[in-house]
């Protein structure tokens, strides 16, 4: 029996590699335009120019068709703090807002997002005053090792704004008024924070840190 | 030699106080670098490729297909990487050989210049094996090639007999004879393991995902043939480990394997579905517990037995028989291990390796001896407490297993009770209450720091510790503090760099009790220094270094544990066999807790990885094609946040002199020892069935409802 090595998740990239040419996306930490690629008619078939505006920041970017908006985020802007857990959408850490939503950075490429409005993790605070969630997190100690965290307030964040906006959950009772904010239990926070794993089990200290912000915002119960 | 002991009372200030977590602004504002997050310029990206055969050999790799992709810097396999040096840990021994010893092991690694690029070429790289058509995946007890190993993780023996146990057991009143299964369980913190290799001018810099760099960068000496003092590597921020980043990891000789041969610094990180295969897993257990009682519930024959797995690669052996020797009196007694190599992947340490599992079988048949004997399930445990270490017949440090119960049931109201299973219903479901007793042994090595006393009047402390989210930057700083008679906030802490003086790694909750000591001593030395200085202080301060090793190497004459009790109330679903906690509670008698704060933390921390191995994490190797199914976490349910219900955790006062200036146990891996069984055990007084099979999902539960 002689196999070949075929990996069961192999899906596009293979073919997308095969007549690919320069990556055009080699910018360090902290640049905000990328440098052309090689060449140039190559680089146009399998790359595209886009703008991603992250934190009110405009970003001009040449951009491989592969790149996620994490891998953006991580490796050509140096905004570390999307983490990258599974790179598969399975544990919510690379957690962003995309137009105010919160989204799983690791599942959306780059050149579909053209025009986008991104906020991470680093965009939350106002200069050295930090948003109310991240401030409830260190009281809360709702952290351990801190590599969820920033995906863990992002969805926070989402979950504010989606409650206030009288989005349901799977817990949300079913006479519950239409339209208007949904009251953020804590059974509520339990169940939207739910696409958020933490290893470290902060979880009891996340519910109180979100429940903290949202009562005092006037979305809880 | 009289025994060392250290003065009771309370600690000085700030030692004990809820003090925030240092790094915790860092943290919430995504300004903690990790090992993968440190990109120097000209980086360039690897990506492993995973062997696709349950055993046999790499018989040919064509990479032509992978190198012609543009960017491609090269491909790594047996046949060109850079020749290593023997390793002490086998597993680190990559891309020398062509064997194969388990699917998803190490064939090559693929570089290029983005990390698209380097995953795309990683598929493109064609490997042909040649297959061995036996090979062994399956753990079953009666495994021919089972043998009882001399020694298990831990140094400790491989097999324990005191008195009679057959006789005894024989002879006994009212007997349990029960075998429990605990599946592989993956430790899966959610940084994956990474590393950022980078030589410049002979220096090799590495940022590596670590529970102890100083370990990293010895092993990579040694295997690269380097002097230490040509590595530094850097854990600052570990995004979890739970064990798995206990010792390097292949990541991290990859990264560096790369790194020499193309002259760029390399980022290496494990695809998280990876990660089972190559960075360790718990090996699953058969374990089979007897007990013998009297009507009085006194325990006169206790066996724990336990069947195990290891790889080929290298011999691991879950100690899960150890605890047995500790918790409870019995004058008749055997503990035995005994593993089988399969073609697996090499099982290596996840929180509480041993006493994890093993207090699940063991808590689980004391819970089924006390419905045999009509009795209290604390009341049995009360009644077996022992009066010495019964493995070794030494005077405990400390034991409060009895108060930590006692304080658990009151908080808990676990009285009155009704002992009957199954005749508690809330419309479609049942309830039930469950109680298991916990213990961890006090681990300590020996640490090396330097305290230094600056003009201005702070202070900074080097030492090699690591914080992969314990808190123990926090801690060190408070114990420094403390010993220096100095405010907190002047007290700066080096921690997570093999430059700093060599330490313990973060494992075996040995960390705070091992850097801690020598944290204590050298500030002690500083400020004793200070006190006798006459006029400022030179320009550079003073500095004073101290280590350990004649402290950690005198060996205690005292048994030391930490004990705990914890509590479950469950309920069970009758419709769809779903089973939910609905509130979970641990008391531990841990020694002094240095940090309210963040020991609280880390007990729930550890009470929810064992709500998911009581009612999800599950894992199996796939009979047919070798290497875990379920091998991500949409295969691999770690809890989630609707899964953690209500979850407390307290603690006793708990002086005890022995152990450390700090008086303290280590906290990090009781909290999840008790915990599956406190579930399980509830589960069984919530429905009358008694599952011996973790996790128990509802596939399992509601046949039986």
């Amino acid at each position: 029996m002689q196999p070949t090595n075929q990996p069961a998740d192999a899906g596009g990239a293979r073919a997308a590699g095969a007549a690919r040419s320069g990556t055009g996306a080699g910018t360090h930490a902290g640049t905000a335009t990328a440098r052309p690629a090689r060449p140039a008619e190559a680089a146009a078939e399998q790359s595209s120019a886009l703008v991603l505006h992250v934190n009110g920041t405009a970003y001009e970017l040449t951009l491989d068709h592969r790149t996620t908006v994490l891998d953006v985020l991580r490796e050509h802007l140096g905004l570390t703090g999307a983490k990258k857990g599974c790179d598969h959408g399975q544990c919510g850490a690379c957690t962003v807002l995309v137009e105010g939503r919160r989204a799983n950075s690791c599942l959306m490429l780059a050149v579909a997002q053209d025009g986008r409005h991104i906020t991470t993790i680093e965009g939350l605070a106002d200069g050295e005053r930090l948003h109310p969630l991240q401030e409830a997190f260190v009281e809360r100690d709702a952290l351990q090792c801190g590599y969820c965290t920033p995906g863990q307030i992002c969805s926070a964040v989402g979950v504010l704004q989606e409650a206030a906006d009288g989005f349901p959950s799977h817990v949300t009772p079913a006479d519950a008024p239409q339209g208007g904010p949904v009251q953020l239990t804590v059974e509520e926070i339990r169940e939207r924070m739910s696409g958020n794993l933490c290893r470290c089990g902060a979880y009891p200290r996340i519910v109180e840190a979100v429940h903290d912000v949202s009562t005092d915002q006037g979305v809880a119960s | 030699m009289s025994p060392r002991t250290f003065p009771l009372g309370p600690p000085p200030y700030p030692l004990g106080e809820p003090l925030v977590r240092r790094e915790g602004r860092e943290k919430v504002t995504g300004a903690a670098r990790y090992a993968a997050e440190h990109t120097p310029p000209n980086c360039a990206y690897g990506w492993p490729v995973a062997a696709g055969i349950p055993r046999g050999r790499v018989a040919a790799v064509d990479t032509a297909e992978a190198l012609a992709l543009p960017g491609v810097i090269t491909v790594l396999t047996h046949e060109n990487a850079p020749r290593l040096a023997a390793a002490e840990d086998p597993t680190l021994s990559l891309l020398q050989e062509d064997r194969v010893p388990h699917r998803g092991w190490y064939v090559a690694l693929a570089v290029a210049d983005t990390i698209e690029t380097a995953r795309a070429a990683a598929e493109a790289v064609r490997v042909t094996y040649e297959t061995d058509d036996d090979a062994d995946v399956l753990l079953r007890a009666d495994h021919p090639r089972m043998y009882e190993p001399e020694k298990v993780n831990g140094g400790y023996p491989g097999t324990r007999e005191r008195g009679d146990f057959e006789g005894a057991f024989a002879a006994a009143p009212v007997t349990v004879d029960a075998t429990y299964h605990v599946p592989p369980l993956h430790n899966h913190p959610m940084e994956p393991h990474a590393s950022t290799a980078h030589w410049s001018e002979g220096h090799l810099t590495v940022h590596d995902s670590s529970q102890g760099a100083t370990k990293v960068c010895e092993d990579l000496a040694a295997l690269f043939k380097l002097d230490t003092s040509e590595i530094t590597v850097v854990s600052e921020h570990v995004g979890g480990g739970f064990g798995s980043k206990g010792t390097p990891r292949p990541q991290v000789v990859l990264a560096v394997m790369a790194a020499r041969h193309t002259g760029r610094p390399v980022k290496v990180s494990v695809p998280r579905r990876e990660m089972p295969a190559v960075v360790g897993h718990r090996a699953p257990t058969i374990q089979r517990v007897r007990l013998g009682a009297g009507n009085d519930g006194v325990i006169t024959a206790l066996s724990h037995e336990i069947a195990t797995h290891t790889s080929t690669v290298t011999e691991f052996v879950e100690q899960a028989a150890v605890p047995a020797r500790v918790m409870y009196a019995s004058p008749n007694s055997r503990t035995v291990h005994r593993v089988v190599p399969l073609d697996v992947p090499t099982p290596s340490w996840m929180r509480a390796p041993g006493e994890c599992p093993g207090m699940y079988a063991l808590e689980s048949a004391m819970d089924e001896l006390a419905v045999q004997l009509g009795m209290d399930p604390i009341e049995l445990r009360m009644r077996n407490e022992p009066d010495t270490e019964p493995d070794s017949d030494r005077a405990f440090s400390s034991r409060h297993l009895v108060g930590a119960l006692r304080d658990g049931a009151e908080r808990f109201r676990w009285l009155p009770r009704d002992p009957r299973p199954g005749v508690r219903r809330e419309g479609d479901l049942l309830l039930g209450t469950g109680v298991a007793a916990s213990t961890y042994p006090v681990l300590i090595a020996a640490s090396a720091a330097e305290a230094h006393a600056d003009r201005d009047g702070t202070f900074r402390i080097r030492v090699n510790a690591t914080d992969i989210g314990t808190g123990a930057r926090t801690v060190l700083a408070q114990i420094a503090a403390g010993a220096l008679m100095a405010p907190e906030d002047r007290v700066r802490i080096e921690i997570g760099n093999s430059d700093l003086p060599p330490a313990m790694l973060a494992g075996g909750s040995a960390g705070i009790g091992s850097w801690g000591w020598v944290v204590h001593k050298a500030c002690t030395a500083l400020r004793a220094r200070l006190r006798d200085h006459v006029g400022p202080l030179p320009a550079d301060g003073l500095t004073v270094a101290a280590d350990t090793r004649q402290e950690t190497s005198e060996r205690s004459p005292y048994a030391r544990h930490s004990f705990g009790a914890t509590f479950a109330e469950v309920q069970v679903d009758t419709v769809t066999g779903e089973i939910r906690v609905r509130r979970l509670m641990g008391v531990f008698a841990a020694g002094r807790i240095l940090n309210p704060r963040t020991a609280r933390s880390q007990f729930i921390g550890g009470m929810t990885m064992g709500l998911g191995m009581a009612l999800t994490e599950d894992s199996e190797v796939d009979p047919e094609f070798g290497g875990f199914a379920g091998c991500d976490l949409a295969g691999y349910h770690v809890p989630a946040c609707a899964d953690a219900p209500r979850i407390e955790a307290y603690w006793v006062e708990e002086e005890d002199p022995h152990l450390n200036p700090m008086g303290s146990k280590g906290i990090g891996e009781i909290g999840i020892v008790g915990t599956a069984a406190a579930v399980t055990n509830a589960v069984w007084h919530a429905t009358g069935v008694r599952l011996r099979d973790i996790p128990l999902t509802p596939d399992k539960v509601l046949p039986h409802l």
